[in-house]
């Protein structure tokens, strides 16, 4: 296998774009990566990529140019954008190809996703009876998790006041001005622990990430940011997952768990040498939670850790640098890829208002969703 | 008005109500509803009684499709129930005020209206209300 570098990147602002399709704004974002590798749509021997509800990947071509080129179609729920990475990398450490594409783009209505029951396996009275809102179980998640390991709601509110004070600094955000903690306490409550600012919202976007094998980085005098792992896990045993009529009563791990696990051998690293996060943070109890999911902390000492500021810019962990999905919104098949960006942004020195000081020298990101699955990406100068 | 259950097979109202939830045969996992794969499942009774394993508030009206409720929403508490020896459901939850919801509170199976169907009966679905006899 040979060492994959990230070579370029590019981002269409994430929020709402009226009058352009969320094809149209991966292929902003394509072109944005090209030019930042320095390269054209002709010199891409390959591409993965996909979205969730904006149609299929590969119509890219019709945007870019009909080079024919081998475009391969990822749909992986929330891990969309990782499975695509995963499979550019794979394409490249093969030794198959030099360089190509990630793409993933998104476009969804307003509002809350409204999932129906037999996409998922599931029975129609489920349902209709009101139980397909993925913010009931966030919302039952980290209820427990509050009653168990000490957590309190301010806790809460400071994950969200963190988003919206970094997003303020990101030019591909969507919420750009900070919320002050008693508005984000006292906001509506939409499904109790949670208020209307710790959530985020589903939106449109689209990110592209050019990769490529050390030999051509190294040709084009962009070798600096490496792809020290990047796996995709589904759910263990007992794992607690949105959408679920019944659980175990004998708990098991998480997807989070065994994706981070392996990621982090792959790298050879563990939690304490990564120098800035992107963490899943549909809402500020997933962030609380994948904290210690990913290793980063023990259950409860996140109470801590948010209470001094630990995960803010400066801080010894800063975690969701560009505000995350409660800042940024989460358009699916862009969301996972905008961590990555977000991580090369912060190693190349770039982030300006929200660059991490320090010249941090190792990225971590991990993305969480339906039906139970996650994907990491550890990245390194 | 006629009465009928949200989920025939799944969930009894009469005698009293009861939740059928499916043992796997062959490892005797327990698992709600019963896949219908009557070769691997069997189906059977689940407890009617057990505590309250999580909890929150649904506000707003779910999205339709899928949701058949009422138009004129109110919110309603749902939560997890764990039936000691069997699995952990996820139920509406009633006859109790949000606030009063608490992890660890002993709950039981009861039936409450949801909504008329277009056939003009009204349709029960199941819910777990506090167990003051616990």
């Amino acid at each position: 296998m040979q060492d994959v570098f990230i070579i370029g990147i590019g981002i269409h602002p994430f929020g709402r774009t009226e009058g352009l399709t969320g094809l149209q704004q991966g292929a902003y974002a394509a072109r944005q990566a090209l030019a930042d590798a320095g390269l054209e749509w002709p010199d891409m021997q390959f591409g993965y990529g996909g979205s969730d509800a904006a149609g299929a990947a590969d119509a890219i071509v019709n945007e870019l140019g009909l080079t024919g080129l081998p475009f391969i179609n990822v749909k992986n729920g929330c891990a969309t954008g990782g499975s695509a990475l995963i499979g550019a990398w794979q394409a490249i450490a093969s030794g198959q190809y030099d360089v190509g594409m990630a793409l993933g783009f998104d476009k969804h209505p307003r509002g809350a996703f409204n999932a129906l029951p037999v996409e998922y396996g599931l029975p129609d009275w489920y349902g209709d009876a009101g139980f397909m809102v993925t913010t009931q179980f966030f919302a039952m998640k980290i209820q427990r998790y509050m009653a168990l390991h000490g957590i309190s709601p301010v806790s809460l509110g400071r994950v969200a006041e963190k988003s919206f004070a970094n997003g303020a600094h990101a030019g591909h955000a969507w919420r750009r001005s900070p919320v002050d903690l008693d508005t984000i306490m006292q906001s509506q409550m939409i499904s109790d622990p949670l208020t209307k600012y710790m959530f985020c919202s589903p939106g449109e976007g689209g990110v592209s990430l050019i990769l490529a094998s050390e030999k051509k980085a190294r040709e084009l005098g962009r070798d600096q940011i490496r792809i020290k792992s990047a796996v995709v896990r589904t759910r263990p045993p007992g794992s607690f997952e949105v959408f679920a009529p019944s659980i175990d009563i004998e708990r098991g791990g998480a997807p989070t768990q065994l994706a981070s696990k392996a990621a982090f051998e792959m790298a050879g690293i563990g939690p304490e040498d990564i120098d800035v996060a992107q963490l899943q943070d549909t809402e500020s109890g997933a962030e609380i939670m994948h904290m210690a999911e990913n290793s980063f902390c023990a259950d409860g000492d996140q109470e801590e850790w948010l209470a001094n500021g630990w995960t803010n810019i400066g801080g010894k962990l800063p975690v969701n640098t560009d505000g995350g999905c409660i800042a940024c919104g989460e358009p699916i098949g862009a969301s996972g890829l905008r961590q990555v960006y977000e991580n090369a942004v912060q190693l190349r020195g770039q982030g300006g208002g929200r660059q991490v000081p320090g010249e941090p020298r190792t990225a971590y990101s991990h993305v969480y969703g339906a039906p139970g699955i996650s994907s990491v990406t550890i990245l390194e100068k | 008005m006629s009465s009928t259950a949200i989920a025939e097979g799944v969930f009894e109202i009469h005698p009293e109500p009861k939740l059928i939830g499916g043992r796997n045969r062959q490892s005797g996992w327990i698992v709600f509803p019963c896949p219908a794969d009557p070769e691997h499942w069997e189906e059977i009774d689940l407890p009617r009684q057990g505590t309250l394993w999580s909890w929150t508030v649904q506000r707003f009206r779910p999205k339709t499709p899928p949701y058949k409720g009422p138009e004129e929403f109110e919110p309603f508490a749902i939560g997890y129930v764990e039936l000691p020896g069997a699995t952990i459901v996820e139920s509406r939850l009633a006859d109790v005020a949000f606030d009063d919801l608490r992890i660890g509170m002993p709950m039981k199976l009861t039936a409450v209206p949801f909504t008329t169907d277009d056939e003009g009966r009204q349709v029960m679905t199941f819910a777990f209300i506090p167990d003051g006899k616990a």
